[in-house]
C-alpha cells in the first residue's frame, strides 16, 4: 500500500517510533517530523552530501535512504555528534580557521570529517580532499576545510601520544 | 525534488522478490542500495509503483572464493569491495576500480548488483566484469541463467535483464599467477563518472601478452572489450605496432557527445590510456610516448 508503514529506529540514541510514507526519505523525516533540522538538504539527488548523516556507524545520504528503509537502524545526526561531544574539537577548528560561511554544508563536512578521522587519524591532505570528495561548498573553497580537518588530526594525535 | 508515492515491500527472500515482480512486473523496481534509483525517482525520471526493496536480504550479500571462482553476491557493497581481502587477492581491479567510484557515503550503500543492473555506460564496476570476463547470475520466472558480461550489458541503462529478473550475484574465474591489472580513468573530479576509463588484465610472460583484456567505459553505449588488444598478444609490442593499435582501436571506438566531451576527445584519450596500459603492464615506460619513432 501507498499507506504509511510503522518504522522503529534509535535516533541519536533515542528510540523513535513513527508512521512513515514510503515515500518519505531520511532528511525529511529528520527535519520535518523530528524537527532535527541541523541536517541539511541541497540536491536531493546525492551528490552536494550536505544530507550526510550516519546510519549504524557508516555515513550515507540521507537523502538517498528512504525512513522505512532505517528500520532497525542507528541513525546519528549533527545534533547527536554535537551534543556527546565528540566533534567539539573539529568544530572549534571549523571555527578557527573560517572553515565556513553560510554554513550550509558544515554539517555534511563534519559527519565526513569525522568518519575519516575515526579510520583514518592522520590523513595527509590528498586523503582528506579525497574523502571530502563528495560534499560541496560554495563559500570556502575548500583550503580552510582541509586545514581544519588537518589540524584536527594533529591535535589528536598529540593528545593520544 | 521528491519522490512520487509508490507503494513500499519489503521481501523477505529471493523467492518472495521474484514473487512480487512476477505479480508488478515492469511497475515495479528492485531497490538495492538506492545510490542510482533514489536519485532517478526524486528527479521523477522513473515512478514505480511498487518498490521492492531486497536490502535486508543478507543471502545476496557476500564475497567468497569456491573452486577457481570468486563469487560476490548482488547487495555486497561498493565498501566491502574495498576492504575484501579476497578481492585484493583474486580481483584487485575490483578494488583499484571501486576507489573511483562515486564517495565514501554512496559507497557505504551502493551494490555491485545495482552497479551492473543500472548499466551507466561510464561505470566503472561493469568495465572490470568485461576485463576480468565475469558471469552475471540472475534468477528469473523461468530458473536460474548465467549471463556472459558481453552479452548482459545491451546499451545505455540496458541490460539482458526483464523485469521479473533478479541479479543474484557475479561469477569471476581467479586471476591466477602471474595476472597483472590495470585501472585508470579520466574524471574531472575524483569519484565523479568517468570521461573515459579502461580497467585491464593481462598475462605476461617472456615479455610478451599472453593474454590481454581491455575493458573501456565512457566510450560507448556499454563496456567495450576492445578488440585491438589481440594485435598486441604474442608478439613483441614495438611502437609502430602500438600506434597501429591505437588507430585500431580509435575505429573500434563509437563515444557519445555530451556536456563532459566530445567523440574526438574521448577516441583520444582512450588511446593515451591503452598506451599507458602496455607499458605499465609490459614494464616498458618508453611506449607511453610513443618511444623512439
Ligand atoms: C553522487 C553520485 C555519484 C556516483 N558516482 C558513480 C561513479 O563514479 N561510478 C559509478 O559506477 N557509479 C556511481 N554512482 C552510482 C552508484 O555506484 C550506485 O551505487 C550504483 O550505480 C547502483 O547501485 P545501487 O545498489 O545503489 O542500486 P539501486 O540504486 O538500488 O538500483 C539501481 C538500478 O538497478 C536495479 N537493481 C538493483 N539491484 C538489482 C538486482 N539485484 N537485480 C535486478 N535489478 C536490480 C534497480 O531496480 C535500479 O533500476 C554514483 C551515485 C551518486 C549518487
Ligand atoms: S541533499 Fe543529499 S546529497 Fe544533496
Amino acid at each position: 500500500m501507498i499507506a504509511p508503514i510503522p518504522v522503529s529506529l534509535l535516533v541519536n540514541g533515542e528510540p523513535i517510533e513513527a508512521l512513515v510514507a514510503p515515500r518519505l526519505n531520511l532528511a525529511d523525516f529528520l527535519r520535518e517530523t523530528l524537527k532535527l533540522t541541523g541536517t541539511h538538504v541541497g540536491c536531493e539527488h546525492g551528490v552536494c552530501g550536505a544530507c550526510t548523516v550516519r546510519v549504524d556507524g557508516e555515513i550515507v545520504r540521507s537523502c538517498l535512504l528512504l525512513a522505512v528503509q532505517a528500520q532497525g537502524s542507528s541513525v546519528e545526526t549533527i545534533e547527536g555528534l554535537s551534543d556527546s561531544g565528540e566533534i567539539a574539537d573539529l568544530q572549534a577548528a571549523f571555527r578557527a580557521r573560517n572553515a565556513l560561511q553560510c554554513g550550509y554544508c558544515t554539517p555534511g563536512m563534519l559527519i565526513t570529517a569525522q568518519d575519516l578521522l575515526r579510520q583514518s587519524p592522520t590523513p595527509d591532505r590528498a586523503a582528506i580532499r579525497e574523502h571530502l570528495s563528495g560534499n560541496y561548498c560554495r563559500c570556502t573553497g575548500y583550503q580552510a576545510i582541509v586545514d581544519a580537518v588537518e589540524a584536527t588530526a594533529k591535535t589528536r594525535a598529540e593528545q593520544a601520544a | 525534488m521528491k519522490a512520487a508515492a509508490f507503494t513500499y515491500a519489503r521481501a523477505t527472500s529471493v523467492v518472495n522478490a521474484l514473487e512480487l515482480l512476477a505479480a508488478h512486473g515492469d511497475k515495479a523496481k528492485v531497490l538495492s542500495g538506492g545510490q542510482s534509483l533514489m536519485p532517478a525517482m526524486n528527479l521523477r525520471l522513473v515512478s514505480p509503483d511498487i518498490v521492492v526493496d531486497i536490502g535486508g536480504l543478507t543471502e545476496l550479500r557476500g564475497i567468497a572464493v569456491s573452486g577457481d571462482v570468486l563469487a560476490i553476491g548482488a547487495l555486497t557493497r561498493h565498501v566491502d569491495l574495498l576492504r575484501s581481502p579476497e578481492v585484493a587477492a583474486h580481483a584487485p581491479l575490483l578494488r583499484d576500480a571501486v576507489a573511483h567510484v562515486a564517495h565514501p557515503a554512496i559507497r557505504n550503500r551502493g551494490t555491485v548488483g545495482g552497479s551492473l543492473a543500472h548499466a551507466d555506460p561510464a561505470s566503472e564496476i561493469p568495465a572490470c566484469m568485461a576485463a576480468l570476463d565475469a558471469t552475471i547470475v540472475v534468477r528469473g520466472p523461468g530458473g536460474e541463467r548465467r549471463i556472459a558480461t558481453a552479452e548482459f550489458f545491451r546499451g545505455i541503462y540496458e541490460t539482458a535483464l526483464s523485469p521479473q529478473d533478479l541479479l543474484v550475484a557475479v561469477e569471476l574465474p581467479l586471476s591466477g599467477e602471474g595476472a597483472r591489472f590495470f585501472f585508470q580513468e579520466y574524471a574531472r573530479r575524483h569519484g565523479d563518472y568517468a570521461i573515459v576509463g579502461l580497467a585491464a588484465r593481462a598475462l605476461v610472460g617472456g615479455g610478451q601478452f599472453t593474454d590481454l583484456r581491455l575493458g573501456f567505459f565512457a566510450v560507448g553505449d556499454r563496456p567495450l572489450l576492445a578488440d585491438a588488444a589481440r594485435k598486441l598478444i604474442n608478439v613483441s609490442v614495438t611502437p609502430a605496432l602500438l600506434a597501429e593499435t591505437a588507430a585500431a582501436l580509435a575505429e573500434e571506438l563509437d563515444p557519445e557527445e555530451d556536456q563532459q566531451a566530445s567523440p574526438a576527445m574521448r577516441r583520444h584519450l582512450a588511446t593515451v590510456l591503452m598506451r599507458r596500459c602496455v607499458a605499465a603492464l609490459l614494464e616498458r615506460p618508453e611506449l607511453e610516448t610513443g618511444g623512439a619513432w
